[in-house]
């Protein structure tokens, strides 16, 4: 892993852009050299901009006959030597899914956007929801981990698909950046800092690509062209990557190394949020939009006197076991609600041993503030 | 000469896991000749394969860096890498299976796109890996695990079809036709844009013992026989040509 400073794509400061057109800014700035995908609402303006883009930008810019060419040509341009991201919404993603177990099995660092939409099936397309979180952990087949990021602005739309590109590299894994709707079209001032700190993949010549790792669990990643001759497969490996598909040490080493990678550094990616938490007796855990619903809540009754406070997810997975389980210990109960039926409210119940109060919506709107706060007040 | 292709060998990597009588290794040798025909050294390579039996062809055994992907994907992921890094020259091997019924939008719309690259099609006219199943190249009444009492389907032309959509180059041979073979694939590697060449090979496990060929030599009798050149069809009749192969170059 090697870290270097470059100047921000955009100029210094302050711009005002839809959280769609931030994560391809972001992306850009995070040194995304190749994008590939297919045409879905609400998250084309992201394709639009790269597009637009790429005469300043340079690299690769392909639109692709469907969202699987697009994860597969993404895959290829990463082993090619890319940073490389795709951008989809539901139907897409579930497209993709293959492709994504393919990346985890190999180790190979991509970034997919997913502007969440109500679902299921073609649901409402131009409608906000949240209900993809347990497709982004369990939609291959198989066991493996991602990193996912549930950004709550366009300021976090810009700087968590920075971030998602440098947590690729350094753990060689696919990374998710669940944007919703909601945040995809809405329009705010971001601001740009000069400097953007990029964190690439390491490179070790005559390494095994597959095998030769540190104690994090992490090995080099060598690129096509330079003359490695490397043999990359989707199918069981070893640690140059020869097919080993009855072999059951290997299998079973492979599969929990790339389980492992991940949940031991979770210090180092679990990202929280925690407001007013110091004397509640009610958290409410959120996370994308959904909590700057529940933060405007948190405030209100906080001024009528209420012992209430907000933990904000920033990354839903790997989840934050630990510091749920803290929060249990400190509050009474915990509210969360979410615009799906309660997909990471079930981890919350796993986490905490307080009593956890799901609240799903799933009408294609955001949460009112209002339905939180009438949630929290039944509740205190 | 021989030895000289052992160098494009990946070491440690012993026999190949082909059935006996396979044609899938007479291609392998092939593909490793033309290269050294048109002196390109493996590290300029990138081998692209699917899922299948053709699809290791190249991986493990070819020493150049080999990318060995999903089931009716390898177009995409070779266009991704091609497009990001030009100087891969990239060859996709893969079966008939997985690059015309999984993969047969990505190939037409590479071939539309005109995306450079080498499409290596090794038709068995089977779905060789998973026992031997209909695939959309099986001929009518062929039979196969999955049509007991002959493919009611017509197959598809693959080159006809390559072709429409747009390619560069287009050709057809069987693995019983090595020099011309071979030369194909040196022209299919040396011409810019998309190149598509479908190699007829056979699979007696799975074709040749439901369809009644008593031996992997008499597949490759039966091949000989069908195969003619565009030259010999120009001078067939329809009922002559109907049982026929027609090969050579099509653009
Ligand atoms: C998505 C998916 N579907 C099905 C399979 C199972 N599968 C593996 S190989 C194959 C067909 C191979 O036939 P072909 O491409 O003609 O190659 P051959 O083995 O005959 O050389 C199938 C259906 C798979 N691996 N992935």
């Amino acid at each position: 892993m090697s870290i270097t400073k470059v100047r921000s794509l955009l100029p210094a400061g302050t711009h005002y852009l839809s959280g769609n057109e931030a994560v391809a800014e972001g992306a850009l700035a995070a040194g995304c050299r190749y994008y590939a995908g297919y045409p879905i609402t609400p998250s084309s303006e992201i394709m639009e901009r790269m597009a637009d883009r790429r005469g300043e930008a340079g690299g690769v810019f392909a639109q692709m006959e469907d969202e699987i060419a697009s994860i597969c040509s993404v895959i290829g341009s990463v082993w090619a030597g890319a940073r490389a991201m795709t951008a989809t919404s539901g139907p897409g993603f579930s497209l993709m899914q293959e492709a994504v177990g393919y990346a985890a099995l190999t180790e190979t660092p991509l970034v997919i956007a997913d502007i969440q939409r109500a679902g299921p099936g073609t649901g409402q397309a131009t409608r906000v929801g949240s209900g993809d979180h347990m497709q982004a952990r369990w939609g291959s087949h198989g066991d493996y981990q991602v990193i996912s990021y549930s950004p709550w602005s366009v300021q976090e739309m810009y700087d968590l698909t920075i971030e998602a590109f440098n947590q690729a590299d350094r753990f060689r894994v696919p990374v998710l950046l669940m944007g919703e709707e909601a945040v995809g079209h809405l329009r705010e001032q971001v601001n740009v800092p000069p400097e953007v700190t990029l964190v690439h993949r390491e490179k070790r010549a005559g390494a095994a690509p597959f095998g030769d790792t540190g104690p994090d669990g992490v090995p080099p990643m060598p690129s096509f062209g330079e003359g490695e001759n490397l043999l990359v497969t989707g199918s069981t490996h070893d640690a140059r990557g020869f097919r080993r598909t009855d072999d059951p040490e290997v299998h079973e080493r492979l599969v929990s190394r790339i389980n492992e990678k991940i949940l031991n550094a979770r210090s180092r990616i679990v990202r929280t949020e925690a407001h007013h938490l110091e004397d509640a007796r009610l958290a409410v855990v959120a996370y994308g939009f959904t909590a700057r619903s529940a933060l405007y809540a948190v405030r209100r009754l906080r001024k009528d006197g209420l012992r209430v406070g907000l933990m904000r997810l920033q990354t839903v997975w790997p989840f934050a076991e630990q510091e749920i389980r803290e929060l249990g210990r400190a509050v009474d109960r915990i509210l969360v609600p979410e615009m799906n039926r309660g997909q990471v409210a079930g981890e919350v119940i796993k986490a905490a041993d307080c009593e956890v109060v799901p609240f799903g919506q799933t009408n294609g709107e955001i949460i009112h503030p209002d339905r939180i706060a009438e949630q929290i007040r039944r509740l205190l | 000469m021989a030895r000289d292709l052992e160098a494009r060998l990946r070491t440690g990597v012993q026999a190949t896991p082909f059935c006996p009588g396979c044609g899938h290794g007479i291609l392998m040798n092939l593909i490793l000749r033309a290269l050294d025909a048109s002196g390109i050294p493996m590290e300029e390579m990138l081998f692209v394969s699917g899922i299948g039996c053709a699809a290791w062809i190249p991986s493990p055994h070819f020493k150049g860096d080999t990318l060995h992907t999903l089931h009716g994907r390898a177009i995409p992921f070779a266009t991704g890498a091609k497009l990001f890094n030009p100087a891969l020259r990239t060859l996709v091997i893969s079966g008939d299976g997985d690059l015309a019924s999984i993969g047969g939008n990505h190939l037409i719309h590479a071939a539309r796109r005109n995306t450079d690259l080498t499409v290596i099609c090794a038709n068995n006219r089977i779905y060789g890996m998973t026992g031997g199943q209909a695939a959309p190249t099986s001929p009518r009444g062929t039979r196969t695990a999955t049509t007991n009492r002959g493919n009611p389907h017509r197959p598809f032309d693959l080159c006809k079809l390559v072709l429409a959509a747009g390619a560069a180059y287009v050709a057809r041979y069987a693995v019983t036709q090595p020099l011309a073979l071979m030369e194909g694939i040196r022209r299919a590697l040396e011409r810019e844009g998309f190149s598509f060449l479908e190699v007829l090979s056979p699979c007696p496990t799975q074709f040749g013992r439901r369809n009644r060929f008593e031996s992997p030599a008499e597949m490759l009798q039966s091949l000989m026989e069908r195969c003619v050149t565009r030259e010999e069809a120009g001078r067939m009749g329809d009922e002559e040509l109907a049982e026929r192969i027609v090969t050579g170059e099509f653009t």
